[in-house]
């Protein structure tokens, strides 16, 4: 995983509770077998006019104006402003890949989807909860005040804020330590395979049903 | 100390480490693999160099891009005409022949929608800790299983360690207590628990039902409730063993046979909540009180009684879920106050891991039996979950009943549930939908969903808008 450097950034708000997965990243985008390649596609439904394909040349859509992405005062943001239960519906993975791919690299909300906020920081991403009257304050003040930005400072967990006082943020210790020196989870797992082969052989003795099956060689008839 | 949960119990017997901050290290039993979120797994474990941990614990099969016309499939691979979709489905072959997976392929007449294909072969056991790259996963918590969606990075951490690195969840239990009306399914009480909770109401639990309404439900009906529980924003949804999970697991492919079955059975029986166990939120609902369920908006929790009306705007104080509204009734073309019988339709989808099992086309064919479909329903999809199900219907002569009322009877597959393969509803078309989700574009690019049941989707199959089906016994 790549680490987490981002020290300060523009600011974009997305004004709309319960954005789910399938708002970030259509499914049509999901046949890729890449990771990479989705941040022309991210929010495609609201950000183009048109339906959108994956082979589409994307330079050549109609852009939906009204769509806060195409406004040219956000053009660069890297933190996303958003609203509650931000992340919601399918587990894809192409959602913080495309938020990612695009250029955001945090993401405030008062509160996000599971499983989308444990993708988060499989990619690098950092996804903040505040509390929702911060948010609201948030949205206040990038919408008054063009080229917003916010400093980001994940060592002291402290967002700063150019026209307020700064923002003490939770995050978990490890989640933390794994973003900030771009580590690698499974190596890390992989750092207790005697461990994990002890519990399996105990298991494996305590539970033989769950291994008996398909431990026999069940193969396609 | 107060006793264990059924969550509590199942991960600490899955337990292997846990760290100074709480994360854990758990034993995952089963990995479930679809074609979509997996390819980018098997490359990452390709770069790394590195085999799967236990192979035997996963089992593949591919459902999302699947094509479900009999003339495609006959073909086979070569019948799915989206190369993009084509290369998805023949990789996953590809991976699970390298990686020594078992693989049910697109033609195996078990083949179907991984959350119907696990537990129909037995290979979803009470007690197991499971997961797949799917949010619905959550379905086979019905068999008393701890069962969750991830993501891709981390369905490459399982593949390569056959184990996940989480945070214990709450604990909320939802009871629903007396006796089910008449009309009324498991499908309404989920839809009618995410009305009263909301889609972000079970964020940060795993969620066990209960009470006697879900005691007396089929295993099917409880991977309905289960399937959903990720739409009340709870990963895992949980339901106790008894003795139904016992009887619908004996005999299938996977499941253990002769002494160890009885050894297996035996400690399956421990796999309920104790009676004093500590819940961190109980929610309570009056099986009574349901009605048949349709959702009106583009979330799930946007839904109301089929006796009921559109909320009306001028009545929700809260002004950000006021603009929600305001926001989902623009995009499906209705207005507030509207009776939802009201509701015009031009497609009806019965399928998705949520309604395709053979109980759920029992009651839709109970519905059509005998009658037409109405003139204004454009299209109406009936695919059922797996080979297997779709093989049941026909001893039954379900796919007869479908065919002479003018549905469509389908090949196994995800289907328009979410339209990654060529069944996709039409801009500004209104569906009746067995499936789970009704998210902008999710059935297809401007798509209008309204989740139902399969009884209520085949109701309006027949008089062309929603009516309540317990009018019509």
């Amino acid at each position: 995983m790549k680490k987490f450097t981002v020290k300060s950034g523009l600011v974009m708000p997305l004004d709309r509770a319960n954005v789910d997965t399938d708002f970030i990243i259509p499914k049509q985008f999901l046949k890729s077998i890449k990771r990479s390649g989705f941040g022309v596609n991210l929010f495609d439904e609201h950000r183009y006019l048109d339906k959108g394909e994956p082979d589409m040349d994307n330079s050549s859509r109609p852009l939906n104006p009204d769509f806060v992405l195409n406004q040219a005062r956000y053009q660069g943001a890297s933190i996303l402003l958003a609203r509650d239960n931000f992340g919601c519906g399918s587990s894809r993975e192409h959602a913080p890949w495309a938020l990612d791919d695009y250029g955001f690299r945090v993401i405030l909300a008062p509160s996000f989807a599971d499983i989308f906020f444990n993708n988060c920081f499989k990619n690098g991403i950092l996804p903040i909860v505040l509390p929702r009257q911060t948010i609201d304050e948030l949205f206040s003040a990038v919408l008054a005040n063009e080229g917003y930005s916010l400093e980001v400072d994940l060592e002291k967990q402290e967002l700063r804020r150019p026209d307020a006082p700064g923002i003490r943020f939770e995050v978990d210790a490890f989640r933390k330590r794994c973003l900030l020196n771009g580590l690698d989870d499974i190596g890390i797992t992989l750092e207790d395979a005697e461990l994990i082969s002890a519990f399996e052989s105990r298991w494996r003795e305590q539970a033989p049903w769950y291994f008996a099956q398909s431990d026999d060689g069940v193969t396609e008839s | 100390m107060s006793g264990k949960t059924l969550y509590d119990k199942i991960w600490d017997s899955h337990l292997v480490k846990e760290r100074e901050d709480g994360t854990s290290l758990i034993y995952i039993d089963r990995h479930l693999i679809h074609e979509v979120t997996s390819p980018q797994a098997f490359e990452g474990l390709r770069m790394a160099g590195r085999q799967p941990w236990r192979a035997s614990a996963n089992f593949a099969t591919p459902d999302h891009n699947i094509p479900t016309t009999s003339e495609e499939r006959k073909q086979g691979l070569e019948g799915i005409k989206d190369p993009v979709s084509k290369i998805q489905v023949s990789t996953l072959d590809d991976n699970c022949s390298e990686f020594n997976i078992f693989e049910l392929k697109m033609n195996d007449l078990r083949q179907g929608i991984v959350h119907v294909v696990g537990p129909e072969q037995g290979a979803t056991l009470p007690g197991m800790t499971i997961v797949c790259g799917d949010s619905h996963t959550s379905t086979h918590g019905a068999l008393g299983a701890l069962a969750h969606g991830i993501g891709t990075s981390e369905v490459e951490h399982v593949l390569a360690t056959q184990c996940l690195m989480q945070k214990k969840m709450k604990n909320m239990l939802i009871r629903v207590d007396g006796e089910l009306p008449t009309g009324v399914t498991a499908k309404d009480i989920v839809l009618a628990i995410i009305g009263k909770i909301g889609t972000a109401g079970g964020t940060g639990y795993t969620i066990e039902f209960g009470g006697e309404a879900i005691r007396s439900l089929s295993i099917e009906g409880r991977m309905t409730i289960c399937n959903m529980a990720i739409e009340a924003g709870a990963r895992a949804g949980l339901v106790a063993v008894d003795e139904v999970t016992l009887e619908y697991i004996k005999g299938r492919p996977f499941a253990p046979k002769g002494a160890l079955w009885d050894k297996a059975a035996q400690a399956w029986k421990e796999l309920v909540s104790d009676s004093d166990a500590h819940f961190d939120s109980v929610i309570e609902l009056q099986a009574a009180d349901i009605e048949p369920q349709v959702t009106w908006g583009t979330s799930p929790e946007m839904v109301a009684p089929v006796t009921g009306a559109i909320p009306t705007l001028e009545n929700e104080a809260d002004a950000t879920k006021r603009g929600n509204m305001e926001q989902a009734l623009r995009y499906m073309g209705l207005s507030g106050g509207t009776a939802i019988e009201d509701i015009r339709l031009d497609c009806v989808f019965i399928g998705s891991c949520t309604n395709s099992r053979i109980e759920d086309l029992r009651e839709a064919a109970k519905v059509v039996a005998g009658k037409k479909v109405a003139a204004n329903i454009e299209m109406a999809l009936v695919v059922p979950g797996s080979g297997l199900v779709k093989q049941q219907a026909e001893s039954e002569g379900l796919d007869k009943i479908f065919i002479e009322a003018g549905l469509e009877w389908r090949e196994p597959g995800c289907s328009m549930c979410l339209a990654m393969n060529a069944d996709q509803l039409g801009a500004g078309k209104h569906c009746a939908s067995t499936s789970n989700r009704n998210f902008e574009g999710r059935q297809g690019f401007g798509g209008r969903t309204h989740l139902v049941s399969p009884a209520m989707a085949a109701a309006a199959a027949i008089h062309g808008h929603f009516v309540d089906v317990r009018k019509l016994a």
